[in-house]
């Protein structure tokens, strides 16, 4: 792969001291009768070791805007550059090594594999870095405990709760120290109690140095976040920061 | 433009990398999750691979039979017969003829049989006009070997034999006429007279004529039948080397006036060309055995399309986890090649069992030559590889946010 291509989008990449996302202007626009402009000029700066909550009622665009943030969908106009590459300069190859390396994501639909245990749904984290096995395996297993399921690592994914599967979904996504980690609705699914639990865990891996970006639909979870980015239409309606 | 931004990580990030053992991994975890359906489909290949494996096993196990056969016969026997005279008419070989034939410098043996013109039945009370296809030749006593016969039951006419009724009978003459019991209690209506049965033969590859036929000593074909005496066809060895020579010269020793009413044959040929022929029927089975393949190919084509439908989720998983299109499409190559490839070895190993049991049957040595095995594996991995194509190359081209938006 051409690595200098990547060296050049880092280096024009809009200025921005500890930017890991600067999106400017960006429009995203579904084709149909009518189109549908999920995204109309939306402009973000997300500096790292941030936590952010991206609120909005449904069809609002926070979706397509975590998919944006996650490089699995482009930008029909603006700039998007994520960890200091300019996004829309990359091929797949280089996106893909992008989201292997630097970018996690968890789903409200987990999308683990229910036929291996836990400890393989989260070392697959890894399969795209090229780590062998049994490395795989080590980082699963320290990260799992992290999350609190050292206990759980040989059960198979669909022998877990919830609120445990979804702690795997998050150990797989930040097992190889992502730089971002992108959460859709990541307590859509569970009860109060395990929701509560997840976002515990959003927390403490901030508190950790994780840059967390989380959907909400939940103004009361959302008001835990120390900073709120409002979609409304896709446009921010505000973005506020509470100072702690 | 200012230098790399100052970032924690800046700078490219490793390109992502999916080991080769891990796609093998990835491939069987996708068949493992569905282990009835990789069966089934795998079934459709293994017959194919089974088929053509049996087929060309069948038939080189029938060759090799055929070519131990004929090291053990060996291939220096020559047959000459009388033609047609330029009249048309059935020539005869001249009745000193056996002599001069002996007489040819590379000859190591030499025998005759000659018609006669009578009819054998089990009992005298059978009417003349039922016949049963049954020839009888007069025979000189050295034909067994000459010829490379056995007797199967009873004994071979000797020269004391050879003068009085008795008969020995072809291996397909003592089955017609039901006569197993050769101790001399059985006797058969030839002629006007009975014959007792001393003997019964074995099927004799290099001359299948004697097999019909009911064999009485020359001396007792002369004296109690009316035999003229002229041989119908004589039987003539000489070394390996020579054969060529000796057929030339054959002719024309035979019968010096007219060499062209004289055939002269080599009855290995025969044995040889029976064995090409059966290739024929091999390239038919072994087309037939493609078809199979090329359906099962379909059968594994059609379970990659849907799984490649089912699975999106996954895939738009994977992709968030860093694959690039060309893992995707990796994984489900792989997954196609690894299931035909599983029809293939149980194909293989099928088509082997199938070709041990038949050449075991028949007495054959098994030959299943080892490029079989390799253009089975060979064909598998095409056919998985073409039925996986266009499945992959869907899955790859699938877009991660549809994909992961997939119910
Ligand atoms: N693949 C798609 N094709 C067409 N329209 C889409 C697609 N995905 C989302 N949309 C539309 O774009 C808008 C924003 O969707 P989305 O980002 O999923 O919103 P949210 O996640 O805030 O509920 C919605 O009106 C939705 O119907
Ligand atoms: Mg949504």
């Amino acid at each position: 792969m051409s690595t200098d291509t990547l060296a050049t989008a880092a280096s024009t990449g809009a200025a921005g001291a500890d930017a890991v996302v600067e999106l400017e202007d960006v429009v995203r626009v579904y084709p149909g009768h009518p189109p549908v402009r999920a995204l109309r000029g939306l402009s973000l700066r997300i500096d790292r070791g941030e936590l952010v909550g991206i609120v909005g009622p449904s069809g609002a665009g926070k979706s397509t805007l975590l998919h944006i943030l996650g490089t699995l969908d482009q930008a029909d106009s603006g700039t998007v550059h994520i960890d200091g590459h300019d996004v829309g300069a990359m091929n797949d190859r280089q996106l893909s090594a992008l989201r292997a390396h630097r970018i996690g994501f968890v789903f409200q639909q987990f999308f683990l594999n229910p036929g291996v245990s836990a400890l393989d749904n989260v070392a697959d984290g890894l399969l795209y870095t090229g780590a062998p096995l049994a490395r795989r395996r080590r980082r699963a297993r320290t990260t799992l405990e992290r999350v609190g399921l050292g206990n759980r690592m040989h059960h198979r994914t669909n022998e877990l709760s919830g609120g445990q599967r979804q702690r795997v979904a998050v150990a797989r996504a930040v097992a190889g120290r992502p730089s971002m980690l992108l959460a859709d609705e990541p307590t859509g699914a569970l009860d109060s109690a395990s929701g509560a639990g997840v976002l515990d865990l959003l927390h403490e891996l901030h508190s950790a140095g994780t840059t967390v970006v989380v959907i909400t639909p939940d103004h009361d979870v959302a008001d835990s976040l120390p900073r709120q980015v409002h979609i409304l239409d896709g446009r921010i309606e505000h973005d506020e920061r509470r100072t702690r | 433009m200012t230098g790399p931004k100052p970032n924690g990580r800046a700078g490219a990030p490793t390109p992502s990398r999916l080991r080769p053992r891990d796609v093998l991994r990835v491939a069987a975890s996708g068949l493992r999750a569905r282990p009835l359906r990789a069966v089934l489909s795998a079934l459709g290949i293994a017959v194919g691979i089974a088929a053509m494996v049996a087929v060309v096993g069948i038939s080189a196990s029938s060759r090799e039979e055929v070519t131990e056969q004929l090291e053990a016969l060996g291939t220096n026997l020559l047959t000459v017969a009388p033609g047609q005279t330029l009249g048309g008419q059935q020539a005869t070989l001249p009745e000193g003829s056996v002599d001069m034939v002996a007489r040819v410098g590379p000859v190591t043996s030499v025998s005759a049989v000659g018609e006669v013109d009578a009819s054998v039945y089990r009992s005298a009370e059978i009417e003349e006009t039922h016949t049963n296809g049954l020839t009888v030749l007069a025979t000189r006593t050295d034909l067994l070997d000459t010829v490379g016969g056995t007797v199967s039951s009873g004994r071979w006419l000797d020269d004391a034999l050879a003068g009085y009724p008795t008969v020995v009978l072809g291996a397909n003459a003592a089955e017609r006429l039901g006569v197993s019991r050769t101790d001399g209690t059985v006797s058969v209506w030839l002629g006007d007279e009975w014959f007792t049965v001393v003997g019964t033969l074995d099927p004799v590859p290099l001359a299948p004529e004697l097999d019909s036929a009911v064999l009485i000593g020359w001396p007792a074909a002369m004296e109690v039948l009316g035999f003229d005496g002229a041989p119908t066809t004589i039987y003539e060895r000489s070394p390996e080397s020579a054969v060529a020579a000796v057929r030339d010269v054959l002719p024309a020793t035979v019968n010096p006036s007219s060499p062209e009413e004289v055939t002269v044959s080599r009855p290995s040929d025969a044995l040889a060309a029976q064995a090409a022929t059966d290739e024929t029927l091999t390239t038919l089975l072994l087309a037939l055995g493609g078809v199979a393949l090329l359906v099962g190919g379909i059968g594994v084509a059609n379970t990659m399309v849907i799984a490649v439908l089912e699975r999106r989720s996954e895939i738009g998983l994977r992709r968030a986890l860093g694959a690039t299109r060309a893992h995707v499409r990796r994984q489900f190559l792989g997954e196609s090649v690894l299931l035909a490839g599983l029809g293939g070895v149980g194909g293989a190993v099928l088509g082997g069992g199938l070709t041990a049991a038949f050449a075991s049957t028949r007495g054959w040595p098994l030959a299943l030559p080892a490029w079989v095995l390799a253009a089975a594996a060979g064909a598998t991995i095409v056919v998985g590889a073409l039925a996986g194509a266009y499945p992959a190359a869907r899955a790859a081209r699938m877009s991660p946010t549809t994909a992961l938006s997939a119910p």
